[in-house]
């Protein structure tokens, strides 16, 4: 720490140099952050998956849907503990630009299947008994303002009603949350019986379903008795774990992985360059300083310590700008877009790989002018100066 | 023990330039008692730098003995070397070579960077070498804000804050007006006898070497005492 002085006033000996190295640095940490936060969200939820949990879908593609008639069946598979099912339900509220996602489910299995997302008693009852009720996420309700006893109308994208009228009509009777701290609620769920005797194709059918096994149950054993169950009949299932059908459901998109890792190796070769670029040039204007620090008596790891000291230092000033701003910029981003890219979350684990590309960065960018500042012969040095 | 502080013998000191060796000093003797002030004299390209660089354990002779308070400096390794610099000798050199980041005070307090004293005792023996060169009032003033009498002055205050028993000195006031030059060869003058420093100093300057106890006069890598004119 005594050399911090020192190492913090050689880095300020060409401010504007200094300042447009930082906010280099903090851009590329920047896009990190958001990109990661954006790679997060694209991996549906990979993270909260649930190893109880099977998701059943029909085995050409997950946009079909499967008979209702499977319920019973699936619930008879030894194993098996809970099943609830949901349907896609694309639409939006008022205007095309403010959408939402309500699913119409049952509300006592799905919520006993979900038991991470809360609500009250009172919410939960009317839930139940309310033909037109919803519960909104307290993400999605935030976003519109809405309260509990408001008439909301959703249109539809995909479902008219019998009239052919896609509007349609919920009250809202409650609000849930999650306690999962890296759970979002944008969404909204209601009634499966309503949704299926009002719309005007599709009935009997549902989207998915999910099982919640038994503590204990062989999940593969499970999954490969649900699929043979269905093996001869028009709608054939695919079970997978419900991770495995997040990075399905993820892939739709495309690699959005391996885009967001190709961006950023980019932008930190970028970095890397400059950065790098910064400390040698630093360096090489100082030699005669450097110089008199070692005949000062200062031995070369520890001149190899104060070049290193200045280059992680630069980064981790950038860096930890970047990774808190586009922490900020992704809460901002979560709250007005959650309900278009729901699941945006800068984790932990990313703020964990932020700090050490932040340490990789700083002594990659600087190792070689420290070494060349290690490696000075004096005499030249001072010659040179 | 030996009442040398320095104790040179049979020194040669040799570069490699491409293919051609050339030799800058040639089977060098030399005792510098303690206490003593000695100017170094002679034409560019003598030796004067190369003979004080391995005075400071700055540089090695390619053969003979280099003993220094002490110490054999041929025999050390360059982190040896640099423990024992900071221990035992102060560098003044031509163009103060303070470093421009730090102010006068902070320049001074360096060497003490490498001790295990505390923050408050470097600030305050900085202080007291900053005194002793007449500057405790420049303390918070940055190289670029002082005169380069100055900037001299504080680098000596950096060369006898770890009280080291030689001072060597390369052309101390080869970029002074002669007023100035006198000031800080007084300055000298009395670190030489009021503290018993030994000094070395090497000089282009017959009047600068006038301050000095004698002078020694080295051409072509050798040595010669001369009484100045």
């Amino acid at each position: 720490m005594k050399y911090f002085a020192l190492v913090w006033r050689s880095l300020w000996r060409k401010k504007a140099r200094t300042i447009l190295t930082v906010l280099s640095v903090m851009v590329a940490f920047f896009l990190y952050a958001v990109l990661s936060a954006i790679g997060y969200a694209f991996k549906g939820g990979v993270d909260l998956a649930n190893a109880q949990r099977l998701v059943i879908v029909d085995k050409i593609t997950f946009i079909n849907s499967l008979p209702i008639s499977y319920l019973n069946k699936i619930a008879a598979v030894p194993g098996v503990d809970l099943v609830t099912h949901a349907t896609w339900f694309e639409g939006y509220y008022q205007d095309n630009k403010n959408p939402v996602t309500p699913f119409p489910v049952d509300p006592e299995t799905y919520l006993a299947v979900y038991p991470e997302l809360t609500l009250s008693d009172e919410a939960r009852k009317a839930f139940g008994s309310t033909r037109t009720g919803v519960i909104v996420g307290e993400d999605l309700i935030t976003r519109y303002g809405w309260k509990v006893g408001d008439r909301i109308p959703v249109e539809s994208k995909i479902y008219p009603q019998k009239d052919g009228n896609r509007v349609w009509e919920f009250d809202v009777v409650g609000t849930f949350g999650t306690t999962d701290p890296k759970g979002s609620t944008p969404f909204m769920l209601f009634n499966y019986e309503y949704f299926d005797e009002a719309r005007a194709f599709g009935q009997g059918s549902v989207g998915w379903y999910v099982i919640h096994i038994a503590s204990g149950a062989n999940a593969v054993e499970i999954a490969k008795a649900v699929d043979n169950q269905f093996a001869n009949s028009p709608s054939q299932t695919k079970t997978s774990t419900e991770a495995a059908f997040a990075e399905s459901f993820a892939k739709q998109f495309g690699n959005i992985g391996l885009i967001v890792t190709l961006i950023l190796t980019a932008v930190f070769f970028t970095l890397l360059l400059v950065s790098g670029n910064t400390m040698s040039q630093s360096v090489r204007e100082r030699i005669s300083e450097l110089a008199v620090l070692k005949t000062l008596g200062f031995k070369d790891g520890t001149v190899l310590g104060i070049v290193l000291g200045e280059s992680l230092l630069v980064i981790a000033l950038g860096g930890l700008l970047g990774l808190g701003l586009g922490w900020f910029v992704v809460q901002g981003i979560a709250q007005t877009m959650g309900t278009m890219l729901p699941g945006m979350y800068f984790t932990g684990e990313a703020w964990l790989i932020g700090i050490g590309l932040i340490l990789a960065a700083g002594i990659l960018a600087g190792i070689f002018p420290a070494l060349k500042a290690m490696r000075l012969t004096i005499v030249d040095a001072l010659a040179r100066g | 023990m030996s009442e040398n502080m320095v104790e040179l013998n049979n020194v040669n000191r040799t570069y490699q330039k491409g293919k051609e060796s050339v030799a800058v000093l040639h089977d060098l003797d030399l005792m510098i008692p303690k206490g003593d002030f000695l100017a170094l004299m002679g034409p560019s390209g003598s030796g004067k730098t190369t003979l004080l660089n391995l005075l400071g354990g700055l540089d090695k002779p390619t053969s003979g003995s280099v003993v220094v308070s002490g110490a054999t400096l041929s025999n050390m390794s360059n982190s040896q070397l640099s423990s024992w610099r900071a221990q035992n000798v102060g560098f003044i050199f031509q163009f103060y070579n303070l470093l421009p980041v730090l102010t006068a005070q902070k320049n001074v307090e360096l060497p003490l960077l490498l001790t295990s004293l505390g923050s408050a005792e470097r600030a305050k023996r900085a202080g007291i070498a900053l005194s002793v060169v007449g500057l405790a009032d420049r303390a918070k003033h940055y190289p670029r804000e002082l005169s380069g009498g100055q900037e001299q002055r504080v680098a000596i205050a950096r060369a006898i804050v770890s009280d080291p028993e030689i001072l060597l000195c390369d052309e101390p006031t080869g970029d002074l007006d002669r007023e100035t030059a006198d000031e800080i060869l007084t300055l000298m003058q009395s670190l030489n006898k009021e503290q018993g420093k030994t000094i070395v100093m090497v000089t282009h300057d017959p009047e600068a070497a006038r301050y000095a106890n004698r002078t020694l006069h080295m051409d072509k890598g050798k040595l010669q005492e001369r009484e100045l004119a």
